[in-house]
């Protein structure tokens, strides 16, 4: 499975972002062999508006099956619903840390958007 | 004549000049109050509101069963307010810019286009002569199509006074663009020369001819008289710091009835537009 955890560093180790619009880096895991890529977010970070969506259209693009992050607003909510992508928000301390939560069942999938748009 | 008042920085007295500048003046003036988030001229004016029209942008709507997924739509906005995430476009209404690129690229037609108001354009009679103000809704970020449809009421014969959002965003472009002159409002600070310096690249990008007025002046050299005086910009006057002014200001009283020698500053101030505008060969733009 490949899950995206947002994140301010470049390892394992490195802690959750807890944003995930504006996000500085997605570490991307396939969970079946550890492998571990940075993606940089830096289209959505600087955007103006619709940060969200970017950084949900790249999450896509990635092919990843769960985001793992802090917070996630309603738009990036529903464009990661629409694509089939699973949220789980609520993430924190390390990438490697988030992922354990989310095994272990101490972090649920979201069902909703835990915040409020940065424009409603 | 259409002169805008602008200021790189929020809060150095846009407003005051707009105000207290239509009413030193003898002619009627034509006041557009642009500010269109915060609109305040009116707290000084005691406005009889006699029109008011509300000003919507076009979103688009899918009809799904016509809907052949290509996402056309979603590749031609550039406000990312369309995702194409599923096998369906996601429209995100608040990020539309109302272009109708999306319903002119999709092939099929699955794309219609509806009505969202983002605010009302209000006319009134006040004392130096009309208001007219943009009231943005709460909780709609696009304000330049607001600002559009109150600069349609800008008359060149006549004077129109401009008083325009802060900052060099989109809003201030929309506000100045098609002004024959822009006054520049600063505060004698290095953050208000600072400020200033990036409103005057904008307005050089405009190509529209400026001149500085220095509000809360201490009356000695400051840094964005040193700025001008670099930058060849014109300083036409200035309002000097004074307690009574914010007073003033606080209870919605115009700055001239607490300080009658302004009147004679700004009317002054006028002259020196009169004559920097109409030496300008820029000629008419387009509103």
């Amino acid at each position: 499975m490949k899950v995206l955890v947002t994140t301010t560093g470049k390892s394992l180790d490195s802690p959750v972002d807890p944003r995930f619009g504006r996000a500085e880096l997605f570490a991307v895991v396939e969970t079946e062999t550890n492998q571990l890529d940075i993606v940089t977010n830096d289209e959505a970070r600087g955007a103006l508006q619709g940060a969200g969506i970017q950084a949900a259209e790249l999450a896509v693009r990635l092919g990843v099956q769960v985001v793992l992050t802090g917070h996630c607003g309603p738009k990036a909510f529903a464009a990661l619903q629409a694509a089939g992508v699973q949220v789980v928000a609520g993430a924190s301390g390390t990438v490697a840390q988030a992922i354990e939560a989310l095994f272990s069942g101490k972090l649920q999938p979201t069902t909703s958007p835990d915040v409020r748009g940065h424009w409603a | 004549m259409i002169v805008g008042i602008a200021s790189g920085k929020g809060g150095t007295g846009k407003t005051t000049v707009a105000v207290n500048l239509a009413a030193s003046l003898p002619e009627p003036v034509l006041l557009l109050d642009c500010d269109v988030e915060e609109p305040n001229c009116h707290l000084f004016l005691a406005p009889q509101v006699t029109a008011s029209a509300r000003v919507s942008i076009p979103v688009p709507v899918l009809e799904e069963s016509k809907c052949t997924s290509c996402g056309l739509c979603s590749k031609i906005c550039e406000y990312h307010a369309i995702a194409f995430l599923g096998d369906r476009p996601l429209i995100f209404p608040e990020l539309c810019h109302g272009c109708g690129g999306c319903h002119w690229v999709c092939p099929t037609g699955a794309l219609t286009e509806i009505p969202n108001e983002i605010g009302v354009v209000e006319t009134a009679t006040v004392p130096s002569g009309t208001l007219v103000q943009g009231r943005l809704h709460v909780g709609k970020a696009l304000s330049p199509p607001l600002i559009r449809a109150v600069k349609q009421h800008a008359r060149p014969e006549g004077i129109t006074l401009v008083d325009s959002p802060p900052g060099t965003a989109c809003s201030l472009a929309a506000a100045l663009t098609g002004c024959d002159f822009a006054l520049l409002v600063a505060e004698p600070t290095r953050f208000g020369q600072y400020d200033l310096s990036l409103l005057v690249d904008s307005v050089r990008e405009l190509k529209i001819p400026c001149g500085v007025l220095i509000n809360r002046s201490r009356g000695r050299d400051d840094p964005v008289r040193a700025y001008c005086r670099e930058q060849g910009i014109p300083v036409l006057g200035e309002i000097p710091e004074r307690e009574e002014l914010a007073r003033a200001y606080a209870r919605g009283r115009l700055a001239i009835q607490v300080l009658p020698e302004l009147a004679g500053t700004l009317r002054d101030l006028w002259s020196q537009i009169t004559v920097l505008a109409g030496r300008s060969t820029s000629g008419r733009r387009r509103l």
